[in-house]
């Protein structure tokens, strides 16, 4: 045993290696991404782990394991688990042998993410317990906890950290080396393992039984806690605890409940800790999930209890809480004095806006700027998708003009077409989203005869959170080097009229590859393909000479950040430029050159 | 010892593992820490923070508004965004060298002298240029290791520099080892004369 700091994501990962997990799989996703990679770095027989190809495949991968009785994990955002909601529910009904700990990362704010979905309300909807940890310690031992529930139950689990429990680091006394735990196999068993309606209808009445025997159980379970005596109480779940129990800890007498198990309802906990109590505040994120099932038991017990939150308009319907909304509106409620006696901050200079911009000689902004460029006083609808490209919607690319959830560039960018065929449909998707979710749009747009331009932005890379491994990479979790999937081949089976591969940074050569597919009817697509610079050597530096005449074109063209202007004249920022010289290729009097 | 620091700056400029070395610093001298990191989007050239937070009763990852002890800024604008986190007379170390923001953001005119001249006349404040601390090494890469230096220097970090200087020794990359030492050992002596003064 040692102290290891580690991230909340590590300490996950730690929980379940601790737990002797048998296998990991997920697909990465801010902030859940660093579960698997920490596990990666302790590698030890029996053991399996995966970047799945989608969180779908994940789950399904993760529920074998535990119909063979080893413990499995698999870990995503909350998004992801819109993916993987399809096996989910159905294994809901039909159960797990090992124990099985779905971990899907909810976002507040959000952060990085599409939605402010709140996964407790997913764990509701499938009928299955959920745990919500207020810090990385809590997340280590509630992953324990949850393999151990999920078996005595026979139930998949949902373990639902949120961001700031994700990111946070504290110190960690884990375990140097892990033993996988032992399982029986698979034992074949047709009523029990295929899904029928009938076995459905009689599992949902279990199922639903069964639940109020777990909220019984959750009723003395250690992350449900209670402090103070106050007739005032504030209840918090999850990181708004932490956020809660920092505000009152000079307030030992405040009645503090945490829920650290939300579903099924601990209903006996839940009353022994309201005993007495007059008016409760609930101090939550994303949705007013603690306040609706306290304002069910209110009703079901005719207690006398006014329930605050989101639903009465105390606590912000939208974004995060924090330490400072909690001063205010914990503070509120129990009209404490809240000091905040920070720093003097009038007149201070109002600090320049920092939009996320692609890095500094990111090949996707040549990418983007080709098809700009190709398809310049012609009428084209852009299809953006989820990954670092998404930042192709920034001035002055200008070249997103949708992006909706995983793979839908290339489906959304096909309706378009059959909607206003006079129009270039363009839809760009990353290397590993199109294996994750593009290609069955791809086989779509083929099948119903669309005429668009299908973009594939390969950097050989899983960027944006943070360079995990894909199909096309040639390398897994598990073996030395793999068979690479190749994308081109993959678009040439499913009947793609032509396909290009073209290296965005030879500008010409790609403009014009953009514009001969788009002289060809029906699905085409064009693969760019360059490293993503975040993991590719920079073999030169791009500067600007005397000759630069200051008409800014570089600048108003592609907005590379390495780009500024100095003195009326252009300078290029050496510890941010990868030499890509995109700039040098704009540049009207051969200002721009490599040194 | 309790002490909330935050580090902050804009995404590529080296402010994560400024905050894992005082963090693991903290460690080795026995304390308890927690910390928090922006990851995600906001990297690519956005905003970023770190909150450091060393003691035994610190519940919230996040450091409060009006709680920083110490202000570790990369950047000018960063430091006055930021500057709601710093407690009433806590110390701030701020490097006079503006990122300027992307192109067409707006903020053209942006040079980071307003912010300096606001910083250094509001709170208690070292002002160190990173071009210059760091030009004897090179490159202004340097300069997350100088500023752990400046901190320690100061005596606002609350840690000795033989601990914050081990774990460098731990975290760096050999090769990069002795330009490392010496930046730290550069930014040491010029916390140290700000303090003298």
């Amino acid at each position: 045993m040692s102290k290891k700091y580690v991230m909340g994501n590590g300490a996950i990962a730690l929980g379940a290696l601790s737990a002797g997990v048998n296998l990991i799989s997920g697909y990465p996703g801010t902030p859940s991404s660093e579960i698997i990679e920490t596990a990666s770095k302790y590698p030890h027989e029996g053991t399996y782990l995966e970047w799945s190809v989608n969180e779908k495949a994940a789950m399904e991968v993760a529920a074998a394991a535990a119909y063979c009785g080893a413990r499995a994990m698999v870990t995503m955002k909350q998004v992801g688990l819109n993916v993987a909601s399809d096996p989910l529910m159905s294994l809901a009904y039909v159960g797990v042998k090992g124990g099985m700990v779905v971990v899907a990362a909810d976002d507040p704010g959000p952060i990085s993410s599409q939605t402010e979905q709140d996964t407790r309300r997913f764990a509701e909807f499938a009928r299955i317990p959920v745990f919500d940890p207020s810090s990385p310690e809590e997340a280590f031992e509630m992953v324990k906890d949850a393999f151990a529930y999920s078996e005595k139950y026979k139930t998949p689990v949902i373990l639902r950290p949120t961001t700031r429990v994700d990111h946070a680091y504290a110190s960690i006394e884990a375990p140097d080396s892990f033993r996988a735990g032992e399982y029986e196999g698979f034992v074949k068993d047709s009523k029990k393992w295929v899904i029928f309606p009938r076995l459905s209808y009689a599992n949902h009445m279990v199922i639903e039984k069964r639940n109020t025997e777990i909220g019984e159980d959750f009723s003395s379970y250690r992350f449900n806690t209670v402090t103070g005596s106050s007739k005032k109480a504030v209840i918090a779940t999850g990181v708004s605890y932490a956020y809660a129990a920092e505000f009152l800890k000079d307030y030992p007498e405040v009645r503090l409940i945490k829920v650290g198990a939300p579903y099924p309802m601990p209903e006996s906990f839940l009353l022994r800790a309201l005993e007495g109590v007059t008016e409760a505040l609930c101090f939550e994120e994303l949705s007013p999930f603690i306040e609706e099932s306290l304002l069910k038991l209110v009703g079901k017990h005719r207690l006398d209890i006014k329930v605050r939150g989101k639903l009465s308009g105390d606590v912000p319907s939208a974004g995060e809480n924090d330490t400072d909304s909690a001063r205010r509106i914990i503070g509120g409620f129990l009209r404490l004095e809240a000091d905040n006696s920070g720093a003097e901050l009038s007149s201070a200079p109002e600090p320049p806006a920092r939009p996320p911009v692609l890095c500094a000689g990111c090949p996707h902004r040549a990418s983007f700027y080709a098809v700009k460029q190709a398809m310049k006083g012609k009428k084209a609808y852009f299809c953006g998708d989820i990954g670092c490209y998404t930042l192709g919607n920034a001035m002055p690319l200008d070249m997103v003009d949708t992006c909706l959830c995983m793979g839908a560039g290339i489906t959304m960018a096909q309706g378009f077409n059959h909607m206003d065929s006079d129009a270039v449909a363009v839809s760009f998707a990353g290397d590993s989203t199109f294996f994750a979710s593009g290609i069955t749009g791809v086989v779509n747009a083929v099948y119903n005869a669309a005429d668009m331009i299908v973009c594939i932005l390969d950097n050989s890379t899983t960027a944006m959170t943070g360079h995990q491994p894909h199909p096309g990479t040639g390398r897994n979790l598990m073996s030395a080097p793999v068979d690479k999937i190749s994308i081109e081949k993959i678009l040439i089976a499913a009947g793609v009229k032509k396909v290009v591969t073209v290296d965005p940074l030879e500008l010409d050569e790609a403009i014009k590859a953009v514009k001969e597919c788009a002289e060809v009817k029906g699905v085409k697509a064009i693969i760019f393909k360059s490293p993503c610079v975040a993991i590719v050597k920079p073999d030169k530096k791009m500067r600007v000479n005397s000759s630069c005449v200051g008409c800014m074109r570089c600048i108003k063209e592609i907005g590379c950040p390495a780009l500024s202007v100095n003195d009326g004249r252009v300078v290029i920022d050496e510890n941010l430029c990868t030499g890509c010289g995109l700039c040098s290729k704009l540049c009207k009097v051969g200002a721009i050159g490599g040194v | 010892m309790k002490k909330d620091i935050m580090i902050c700056g804009v995404g590529g400029q080296g402010t994560v593992l400024a905050s894992k070395i005082i963090a693991a610093s903290a460690m080795d001298e026995g304390l308890t820490v927690h910390s928090a990191e922006t990851i995600g989007m906001a990297q690519r050239g956005g905003p970023v923070t770190s909150h450091v937070r060393i003691g035994d009763d610190a519940f919230s990852p996040l450091i409060s508004a009006g709680g920083a002890d110490l202000l570790i800024a990369f950047e000018p604008s960063e430091a006055v965004r930021n500057l709601r986190y710093l407690k009433k007379d806590g110390f701030v170390i701020v490097n006079s060298v503006p990122v300027k923001p992307t192109s067409l953001s707006g903020g053209a005119d942006y040079d980071g002298k307003a912010e300096i001249e606001f910083l250094t006349s509001r709170c208690r404040c070292l002002a160190v240029n990173s071009d210059e601390l760091c030009a004897p090494f090179g490159s202004s890469k340097f300069f997350n290791v100088a500023v752990l230096g400046a901190a320690a220097g100061t005596g606002e970090l609350g840690l000795s520099a033989d601990t914050v200087r081990n774990e460098i020794i731990k975290t760096v990359p050999q090769r990069f080892l002795e330009k490392n030492l010496a930046a730290f050992a550069a930014g040491i002596k010029l916390g140290a004369e700000h303090s003298a003064n």
